[in-house]
């Protein structure tokens, strides 16, 4: 048996996040170097300012930030850091950005797994990439155990808006045509079949994806798009409620137009909750003025986030900041926000 | 999506449709009893599509609805106990009670989880024995065999840390009490398909001949609703207050035995207050005294309750089919599903919540 001196020095080999990994010391240092540089690194970064200094390119600037609280932080088809990357870069993208620089803040509980950390920062790293984004600057701060659920990531863009674009929740006109890049609820309803509680399995993936470059090949060809959306929280239903308040004009959409995956559709049923008030992270929601609309939804389905597009109504004068959805009975009602947090019901 | 689809085919919709305007030759008012059913009459706009002789009136079957407000009370109490953790279904959650609801309760601290099975709460027991686990047994007969399971299960255990809040109710005595009521208008029923799916129909029989009505077990789906309605119409039509059932796939005449058995094992039927409608005589259920070590009720202190009601709240009357939710004044003004007055505005079964989420402003759909 052969004995290893063990000497008494600090440990800095941990397996999960300690307090002293946000307090600035060694162990920030070692935390940055181990788990953040390796898969973030860049010119920015490499330099260890507290600050990125941008040159921009011309035009306007678009800003925007987003936290990130999901629960799991790993659920089917992603994780939050990929969602963390993904959301900011399509917040900035529907306003007709061009996405270029973002920064990032994790708030960590002290006991996180640090190999799921290097996961999620691995897929961070990957997400940029491949939306052409870069992260310049972040930071890092642990609180104790129960002050957080695990790991809050905050993202913050910076895009660049394109020449000619403008693009705004208060530009919809009668006469619209409505399109919807795919299906709807796959995010939300991931996650709340993967959560404790549940115990039916399903294979419902996450939808997270960027959607930037698709969205540039929309732009490319047709600049005067009026206005665009992600559907992310309250689902396509708050989403198109926003659009025809601010514009004070009326939606009607198709029920039977409407695409949803059988599997959230399953899902949905089963809880009594409607797919169009369930969250989406890589769907689009357009109005184009309707001499437009078949050129849009060519261009959409032509990007594999767009594969599923559809026309799913339009603007009318009618009922102005309402939505009605004309059902596959012929008759019509409401399509209203949800109210707040999606409650199955009781039977 | 299999059972799903085929019973919201338009053109079967329609066809059912075009055989209800040929068999109806005059006014008729149908009771749908559920709340789901109300719900999907209205997310489809079934009531739109109806000859204007067909007049659908909405039924009590909301279990969120018809619990007590002194339950409610009872509920929010142990709910902010240091040493309770509360489960319920997540309806339940959004009701208000005098002053709150359990949302509030859990963002004051208490430790409030929605179940999707009061067997899930058992389970929140077994793993937590140094809390006491409590379940908020709501509903009609549809739970009322799982809720009497995770009872008779805890028992057999000998799990102590578990008890149940019992706001059981059950159809039949409702219907008495809406026939009997000198305001009725109601003269034909479609029964709540799931209730039956329990219980079987044969129990309906007697109501139909004391009240001389028709009853029809119906599902929940368009399709579903429709041929119920065809049903109950030519049955009014011919003169005929007898059950049919329009529910084959999922209803019996007998029900689920095993079921009901349970039911029987744990439960013991008593009086009980429906909110809003006020004392119906055996109409709800009660822990059996073998069992009554899992009332929740008996187990915390919580006897003296004082309510309040909002004087404007007239759920009482929808509940009953006397009003249409939009019939009440504070209708889409005082009362809201952001600030409700009662509990129709908030489950996900109440009528009024139907009517606000899918029909307010209907004068411009």
């Amino acid at each position: 048996m052969t004995i290893v001196p063990v000497c008494p020095s600090p440990i800095l080999q941990h397996e999960t996040v300690q307090m002293a990994h946000g307090a600035g010391g060694r162990l920030s240092q070692t935390l940055m170097q181990r788990v953040f540089m390796p898969h973030l690194h860049n010119a920015f970064l490499d330099l260890l300012d507290d600050q990125a200094k941008l040159d921009l390119p011309a035009g306007r600037t678009a800003f925007t930030t987003d936290t990130y609280v999901v629960s799991p932080v790993f659920f089917p088809g992603g994780n939050i850091g990929e969602l963390a990357v993904n959301g900011t870069v399509n917040d900035l993208s529907v306003g007709g950005a061009t996405p270029i620089y973002l920064s990032a803040g994790f708030v960590l509980e002290e006991g996180f797994s640090l190999v799921e950390l290097e996961t999620i920062v691995k897929s961070m790293a990957e997400a940029a990439r491949k939306a052409e984004v870069m992260i310049v600057t972040g930071d890092t701060k642990v609180v104790g155990k129960g002050q957080c659920d695990r790991i809050f990531i905050n993202t913050s863009g910076i895009g660049i808006i394109r020449e000619g674009v403008n693009l705004s929740c208060r530009n919809l006109q009668p006469g619209d045509t409505i399109i919807l890049s795919g299906t709807v609820g796959d995010h939300g309803m991931a996650i709340m079949t993967s959560r404790e509680g549940l115990s039916f399995q399903s294979r419902i993936t996450s939808d997270c994806a960027a959607l930037n470059a698709m969205i540039a090949a929309v732009l490319d060809v047709v600049p005067s798009v009026h206005a665009m959306r992600d559907p992310t929280r309250g689902g396509v239903a708050a989403t198109l409620n926003e659009l025809a308040v601010s514009s004070a004009v009326g939606i009607e959409i198709n029920e039977t137009a409407i695409p949803v995956k059988p599997d959230v559709r399953g899902a949905c049923e089963l809880l009594g909750i409607d797919p169009l008030h369930v969250a989406n992270e890589g769907k689009l929601v357009l109005a184009v003025a309707g001499e437009y609309a078949g050129t849009v939804l060519d261009l959409l389905r032509s990007c594999e986030p767009g594969r599923d597009a559809v026309i799913i109504g339009s603007v009318v004068n009618d009922h102005p900041g309402m939505v009605v959805m004309r059902t596959a009975f012929g008759s019509r009602r409401i399509v209203d926000l949800p109210l707040g947090e999606q409650l199955p019901r009781i039977c | 999506m299999k059972y799903i689809d085929e019973y919201r085919n338009p053109q079967l919709a329609r066809k059912l449709l075009d055989e209800i305007r040929r068999k109806t030759t005059r006014h008729w008012t149908i009771m749908e009893i559920c709340g789901g059913q109300t719900h999907s009459i209205l997310r489809n706009g079934i009531d739109q599509l109806l000859p204007d002789t067909i007049e659908l009136v909405h039924g009590p079957g909301c279990p969120v609805c018809v619990t007590p407000l002194e339950s409610i009370e009872r509920a929010l109490l142990i709910a902010s106990r240091k040493d309770v953790i509360f489960t319920s279904f997540g309806d339940m959650l959004r009701v208000p009670g005098s002053s709150k609801d359990l949302f509030m309760v859990r963002s004051e601290g208490g430790d409030v989880r929605i179940v999707f099975s009061p067997l899930d709460a058992l389970q929140i027991a077994r793993d937590n024995l140094q809390k006491e686990v409590v379940f908020f047994a709501v509903g009609f007969e549809t739970t009322a065999p799982a809720n009497a399971m995770a009872v008779y299960q805890a028992a057999r255990e000998g799990i102590l840390n578990f008890s149940v809040i019992v706001s059981q109710v059950m159809v039949p005595p409702a219907m008495r009490a809406i026939l009997s009521s000198p305001d009725n208008r109601v003269q034909g029923f479609l029964a709540a398909g799931h209730v039956c799916a329990i219980m079987g129909y044969a129990e309906y029989e007697p109501v139909a001949r004391d009240f001389h009505v028709p009853i029809v077990p119906t599902g929940f789906e368009p399709v579903d609703l429709l041929a119920g309605i065809l049903k109950t119409v030519e049955l009014l039509e011919e003169g005929r207050a007898e059950v049919v059932n329009r529910y084959g796939r999922v209803v019996s005449r007998e029900g689920n035995l095993v079921a009901q058995e349970t039911i029987g094992k744990v439960f013991e039927v008593t009086d009980r207050q429906w909110r809003g409608i006020g004392l119906i005589p055996g109409s709800g259920l009660s822990l059996r005294a073998d069992f009554s070590q899992y009332d929740a009720e008996k187990k915390f202190d919580v006897t003296h309750i004082c309510t309040s009601e909002s004087p404007l709240c007239m759920s009482g009357s929808v509940l009953q089919g006397i009003l249409k939710p939009d019939d009440c004044p504070a209708f889409a003004r005082e009362c809201t599903p952001e600030h409700p007055l009662g509990a129709t505005m908030v489950s996900s079964e109440g009528a009024c919540a139907a009517y606000y989420n899918y029909h307010r402003n209907a004068y411009l759909l």
